[in-house]
């Protein structure tokens, strides 16, 4: 059995964050889990970075049963880059960066992106009506 | 009785070079260091700025007479329909008109990747555009059907026309339902988790004047990077909407129709943009300058941030039922502060329009005055506003 060390990213639905994930990951499925970075609150969507490494056929089958739980799974491989002069300086960004990579500068009104806080969550993507931030893959 | 100015007496010193000009930001600091009056005798031009999404915008393109003649009645331009009921070789390209075959919201949301206001965009920028155009034929323009490449140094005449741009004030969206929305406000999350809203607030241009003492037919104004006017109010321009004790509206209130030679543009400041879910449209940058002619002028002009309050309205319900009424007010200095509470929880604000750029929409505007090379137009009619200086 071929063994496999991968970092994913899981991006929550709020129903979803009381599930007790990483505990059945490791007893149903015999991960081992290293949580890498982590963004949930109760009652709020969340994401968390995580790295899996154990048998590949439970890594198979640990990713059926986060996707049966309606979590979206992303390599970590990805990774956002925003392009300052296509952007319009809007914000509208801002406003849906769950973990405040992309923020404004104040009192400026001033994107700024700090890469190390992006999760690869995606929800920049859609929000930037100029396509200033796009996906590295 | 404090002294006024008037528009001959402010061009002539623009054209000297002795005209005072300052932001609408700047003027702030200003009148509370010199005072109101003294202000209003120092400063000749308050200028202002907005950079933002405004969908009601769009352009006169005339193609020049081909060979033979031809009434175009169907005109596409990379693929995105423009209105060709008109004469000949004239036609109105609109900012939120979709590229044919765009799968639109048949994939909720969709992404509407190309539209009018892309078209626009590129032709300013210089970009070559496929045109393609059918006709039924008559006696005089016998032609049905034609394609050309072209840029818009091709074009006789290509003449910005937003029936709408401007918005004085407006609405802040919001989401009461239980699951994410895609609005012409933005991405709007569920139970309020965020708050979308638009304008630059204190360096809004109909803020600055809030009654329309300045502003009107002729008001030469900064449209899209080039010099353009104010061509009357715009459609669905409501002075009479309830305003505060400054007399800033609480909603929506004026608006302008504005007009410009396209061919004077500037790409960065006439952006083509796809909204998730909701189409394509036009990020444009208008600066009005405000002539001070006398002290109340000036007052208004010194409007702050925390003096305007914009109404919270919920888009998940209310705003596409058309149910009146609001969520409340959040004023500028809450709403670019990051969060407001709202019912004892914080809630996210982002903005959808650049305040740095319409800052630089204001400073250009400044700069321009300064160097004589752009002067003061006296409105024929200012636009219908609402008697007294307050409600209360």
């Amino acid at each position: 059995m071929a063994f496999v060390k991968k970092r994913i990213i899981l991006y929550y639905a709020p129903n979803v964050v009381d599930e007790p994930i990483v505990y059945k990951l490791v007893t149903e499925y015999k991960m081992v889990p290293n949580i890498i970075r982590a963004n949930i609150s109760p009652e709020k969507e969340g994401s968390l970075v995580i790295e899996l490494s154990g048998e590949h056929g439970d890594f198979e089958k640990s990713l059926d049963y986060l996707r049966c739980l309606g979590i979206r799974i992303t390599p970590f491989g990805e990774r956002v880059l925003w392009d300052e002069k296509i952007c319009t300086q809007c914000g509208a960004c801002t406003g849906v960066c769950p973990s405040g990579a992309l923020t404004m500068l104040r009192p400026q009104m001033k994107i700024a992106f700090d890469a190390e806080k992006c999760v690869v969550c995606d929800m920049c993507l859609p929000a930037c009506p100029v396509k200033a931030v796009r996906l590295d893959v | 009785m404090a002294s006024e100015k008037t528009y001959e007496e402010i061009n002539a010193k623009i054209k000297k070079g002795k005209a005072v000009v300052v932001t609408a930001e700047e003027i702030i600091g200003i009148a509370k260091e010199v005072g109101l009056k003294k202000a209003a005798e120092k400063v000749d031009v308050v200028t202002t700025g907005t950079f933002g999404i405004m969908c009601s915008s769009g352009a006169f393109l005339n193609f020049g007479h081909t060979k033979p003649k031809m009434k175009m009645s169907r005109v596409w331009l990379n693929d995105v329909a423009a209105y060709g009921g008109l004469a000949a070789v004239d036609a109105y390209l609109g900012a939120t008109e979709v590229r044919e075959g765009d799968p639109l919201n048949n994939i909720h949301p969709g992404e509407f990747a190309y539209g009018g206001g892309h078209v626009l965009e590129d032709l300013v920028a210089g970009k070559t555009i496929k045109m393609r155009a059918t006709a039924y034929g008559t006696d005089c323009y016998p032609s049905r059907k034609f394609e050309k490449l072209l840029t818009i140094n091709d074009l006789r005449d290509a003449v910005l026309y937003s029936p709408r741009n401007c918005y004085q004030n407006y609405n802040v969206g919001v989401n009461l339902t239980s699951k994410t929305i895609y609005t012409y406000m933005g991405i709007l999350r569920p139970r309020m988790a965020n708050a979308n809203y638009s304008g630059a607030g204190q360096l809004s241009p109909l803020i600055n004047d809030p009654y329309y003492k300045t502003i009107g037919i002729g008001t030469r104004i900064f449209l899209g990077g080039g010099s353009g006017f104010v061509a009357g109010p715009g459609t669905q321009h409501a002075p009479n909407e309830p305003r505060n004790e400054k007399g800033i509206p609480l909603g929506g209130a004026g608006t302008l129709a504005v007009t410009g030679d396209l061919k004077q543009m500037n790409p960065q400041w006439l952006r083509g943009v796809s909204v998730t879910g909701y189409g394509t449209s036009l990020m444009i940058g208008i600066g009005v300058p405000i002539p001070i002619l006398n002290e109340e002028i000036l007052e208004y002009t010194t409007i702050e941030d925390k003096d305007i309050q914009a109404p919270l309205i919920d888009y998940g319900a209310a705003y596409p039922n058309a149910e009146s009424g609001n969520l409340g007010y959040v004023n500028f200095e809450q709403l670019k502060s990051g969060s407001f509470e709202y019912q004892g929880k914080q809630v996210k604000t982002a903005p959808l329009s650049g305040y740095p750029r319409a800052l630089e929409i204001a400073e250009t505007l400044k700069q321009w005055i300064l160097h004589s090379s752009f002067y003061l137009g006296q409105p024929s009619q200012t636009l219908p506003s609402v008697e007294g200086k307050e409600e209360k």
